[in-house]
């Protein structure tokens, strides 16, 4: 249910960066990236180059090339639904998959009704924010507050506590240096070189 | 808005999520084929790194130049931080950071 009051956060977000609900509905159901679709409505804000688009959703992302790493072998039971499995990984079904049974069924199940959460929150805000008149000033803060609350859980584990201190310093030095247009990219490609040498050494 | 540009911003971060959720099931579907090491690391490390850079980038746009409005980001963030900690409910802080923060740039 967490999922329908982001969704319309989402929809509401878009609506205002001048996208009707077809779009908030093409996007929740053909991208289905919580923490993306929020960049991506600054990405279709700001009509960025798609070679950028790339390489921030790769970036962004860059979590979901282990989530599969967990489920290689339950998905390969399931026929057809496999492809809809990995599709539909996202980081909270992941959460929800990993702390259930790996029964078939179960597990296509709560792919599906994640996703129609999704689809109906971000249609829904997206609907409110057009018909309902009321002042929508300040609601992207929800997509703040929802990374907010991703790192203080990803906080409470020991082992990410430097990871996070070293994607805060990037970022601020990134924002000094590079100012807030080219910023996303410098932080992450700084990120990655300093996650690297730090495995490496 | 330019809408075939939009659309293809859609579609390639459509694309581009996919190819990332697909990438280990097409790389160690066979079991003689093993996860290189520093893989394994990168996947514990990076997550957390980037979900740090994602909070600067949704507040960036507030620039130090517009002072009040940057008081009001940072008194909502460090709201919804508090709460969370203390709570640890998902959907509570958010609600509360997000309301508190929408009064903030409205009325004051």
């Amino acid at each position: 249910m967490g999922y329908i009051v982001i969704g319309i956060a989402f929809g509401l977000l878009l609506e205002k960066a001048g996208y009707n609900w077809v779009w908030a509905l093409g996007s929740s159901v053909f991208v289905l990236a919580g923490s993306m679709q929020f960049v991506l409505v600054g990405l279709l804000a700001q009509q960025v180059p798609l070679y950028t688009v790339l390489i921030t959703t790769l970036l962004v992302n860059s979590r979901h090339l282990f989530y599969g790493l967990s489920f290689i072998e339950h998905f390969k039971k399931m026929d057809w639904r496999r492809y809809y499995m990995i599709f539909s990984l996202t980081d909270e079904t992941y959460a929800i998959l990993t702390s259930t049974e790996k029964e078939s069924e179960l597990m296509f199940k709560i792919a599906i009704l994640n996703q129609t959460y999704w689809i109906i929150g971000s249609v829904l805000g997206s609907l409110m924010g057009s018909f309902i008149p009321f002042n929508t000033a300040g609601v992207e803060f929800a997509m703040s507050a929802l990374f907010i609350v991703i790192v203080v859980e990803q906080w409470f584990d020991e082992k990410n506590r430097v990871s996070s201190i070293i994607g805060f310093i990037c970022a601020i030095l990134a924002l000094l240096i590079f100012g807030s247009e080219h910023f996303l990219l410098a932080a992450l490609g700084a990120t990655l070189v300093a996650l690297l040498l730090r495995i490496v050494k | 808005m330019n809408v075939l540009h939009s659309f293809l911003i859609v579609a390639v971060t459509a694309l581009a999520t996919f190819a990332t959720r697909a990438t280990p099931f097409i790389l160690f579907s066979r079991k003689e084929r093993e996860v290189p090491k520093v893989v394994l690391r990168l996947s514990d490390l990076l997550p957390p790194a980037v979900m740090a850079i994602l909070v600067v980038y949704s507040l960036k746009e507030v620039s130090f130049s517009h002072l009040s409005l940057w008081v009001k980001e940072l008194s909502a963030a460090l709201v919804t931080l508090l709460i969370h900690l203390y709570k640890r409910n998902t959907l509570l802080s958010i609600l509360v950071g997000t309301v508190l923060y929408m009064i903030l740039v409205q009325y004051f």
